[in-house]
């Protein structure tokens, strides 16, 4: 048996470098980075080098940089503290079909409290073709957010596009969810030409509790957590300094080797996208299959179900995920995978596979031997499956 | 894989009476693979008790563990005594399922009981 973590989708190993950082912060340097004595110093000022380093890997300045705790918040920010601040100069708000729930979500309690959202169709791939983005926006759009990649199906999406056509012709915000991209792919601000950016830690080695916002200068933001002046103002609350600190180093680190990571995990995803969609039968790939994320193979097996192929793959010591309803605590289906069409059925038979850079090909080869025989187990038991 | 009972999780590895009976008297079908689950059971009746009952699952571990116990809780049984077993009993004889599995249980006692109900069907046609 072998132990292959292939859900780096879901979170990432802490590099021990990024360990190693976080640990005096819990430690002699436990201070709050506010207090004037010297217990402040060494926190104020590892928070202000880390921001500094999450900047350098987005191409952003320094104080553009806002902590948060997570990606969530990240998205909820820009879509309720841009729609909430900019209220007078309009009330519309355009996302795409295929964004993270935290967009989705926070857009329709916009709904509730008097804000129009216009979904932005996909195509079967799961791309937001900029036309239909203009055809959406209106006199009164005041965000557009588009994400940069999808974590469900792999996508990557024309934001550079998209934001120019909307800064030219429109007086709305651009925000991208690169919550999947930061640390993978190489992102710079300038060249997506946006205004409000999400990354998250735990996406690229980095802890959990640390993310981030990048917020344009000059945008006017709401804040959700108010109270003291942290974050200049925009993000109450006590500094998490460890995850910020380890946040920090793991910017640094993707900011070195990002293109070594695409080499490393691409001939892994291709070679399991091949076993996938070759050597056993009725088995589809969802999402774009080059428009896509290094790392990434999403598929839909035919006949079976999500949940009961993740139980024998975590028997066999493959760790993995799916979009299918069994597995979703809400017992819904994937929104995701409904917006690219993907038949209801099918979708219950969605498998995700996210590689990293602790993977090998000795785990893609693993993986191809006790995958198949998952499949016929279940297949055997299903009767939808009517193949010898 | 933290919520699944011992028992359910043994009922999916190893699950009882997996199958299609070709000369079937009763065939029940429940559920839906748009929602995630459909069950088939297959009986086979004799002297008005179930001498054997298959089923095919498309689900997930709870949908398939609960068909399982399902076929082992009703092969032997009398046809009233098969109709008399609820979702209740299948989750307990699972020794529980998690909150948001439980109409599982629903479907593997409903498809059983069709099953039973499409054997009474035809052998009233005689």
């Amino acid at each position: 048996m072998r132990d292959v973590y292939l859900d780096h989708g879901a979170t990432t190993p802490p590099r021990p470098e990024v360990v190693e950082a976080m640990l005096p912060y819990f430690k002699e340097q436990f201070g709050n980075p506010l207090s004037l004595h010297r217990y402040g110093d060494g926190p104020r000022q590892a928070v202000e080098e880390a921001r500094e380093k999450v900047a350098r890997l987005i191409g952003a300045r320094s104080n553009e940089v806002y902590f948060t705790a997570s990606g969530s918040e990240s998205n909820n920010l820009a879509v309720k503290g841009i729609a909430l601040m900019n209220r007078q100069r309009g009330k519309h708000i355009v996302v795409s079909a295929v964004e993270h729930l935290s967009v989705i979500n926070a857009a329709q309690t916009m709904e509730k409290l008097g804000f129009e959202v216009t979904l932005v169709r996909v195509d079967k791939y799961g791309t937001v073709d900029p036309v239909d983005v203009e055809k959406a926006l209106r006199d009164d759009t005041t965000l557009v957010s588009v994400m940069h990649a999808n974590s469900e199906v792999g996508t990557i999406q024309p934001v550079a596009e998209i934001a120019k056509m909307v800064k030219g012709r429109s007086k709305a915000y651009v925000h991208t969810d690169a919550v999947a991209t930061v640390g993978r792919i190489p992102v710079d601000v300038n060249e997506l030409g946006v205004d409000l950016l999400s990354l998250a830690g735990n996406q690229f080695y980095g802890p959990k509790g640390a993310a981030a916002l990048y917020i344009k200068r000059a945008t006017r933001i709401m804040p959700l957590i108010d109270g003291g002046i942290q974050e200049s103002g925009r993000r109450a609350g006590t500094e998490d300094v460890p995850a910020i600190v380890g946040l920090g180093v793991a910017a640094e680190m993707a900011a070195e080797d990002l293109v070594e990571r695409s080499a490393h995990v691409l001939p892994l995803r291709d070679r399991l996208i091949e076993h996938l969609t070759t050597d056993i039968d009725h088995v589809f790939l969802t999402g774009h299959p080059t428009q896509r994320l290094p790392g990434h193979v999403s598929v839909v097996v035919e006949f079976i179900e999500g949940e009961a192929m993740l139980l024998l793959l975590n028997m066999q010591g493959v760790a993995a995920s799916s979009g299918s309803t069994c597995t979703s605590r809400a017992l819904k289906a994937s929104h995701v995978l409904t917006a690219i069409g993907v038949e209801p059925a099918l979708a219950n038979g969605s498998l995700l596979l996210t590689l990293g850079l602790g993977n090998s090909m000795e785990d893609v080869e693993y993986f191809r031997e006790v995958f198949p025989p998952i499949v016929d187990r279940l297949r055997q038991m299903s009767p939808l499956y009517k193949g010898a | 894989m933290p919520q699944y009972s011992e028992k359910v999780m043994d009922h999916f590895m190893n699950p009882r009476n997996v199958g299609e009976i070709p000369d079937a008297d009763g065939v029940g079908s429940v559920g839906n693979p748009v929602c995630g689950d459909l069950m088939t059971f297959y009986v086979k009746v004799d002297d008005n008790r179930l001498e054997d009952v298959k089923f095919k699952t498309f689900g997930c571990g709870a949908a398939i563990a609960v068909s399982s116990m399902v076929s082992e809780m009703a092969k032997g049984k009398t046809l009233e005594e098969a109709k008399k077993i609820t979702n209740a009993d299948v989750a307990a004889e699972l020794e529980g399922l998690p909150q948001n599995k439980m109409h599982c249980s629903n479907l593997g006692a409903d498809a059983l009981h069709k099953a039973i109900e499409d054997y009474e069907a035809k052998a009233k046609e005689g």
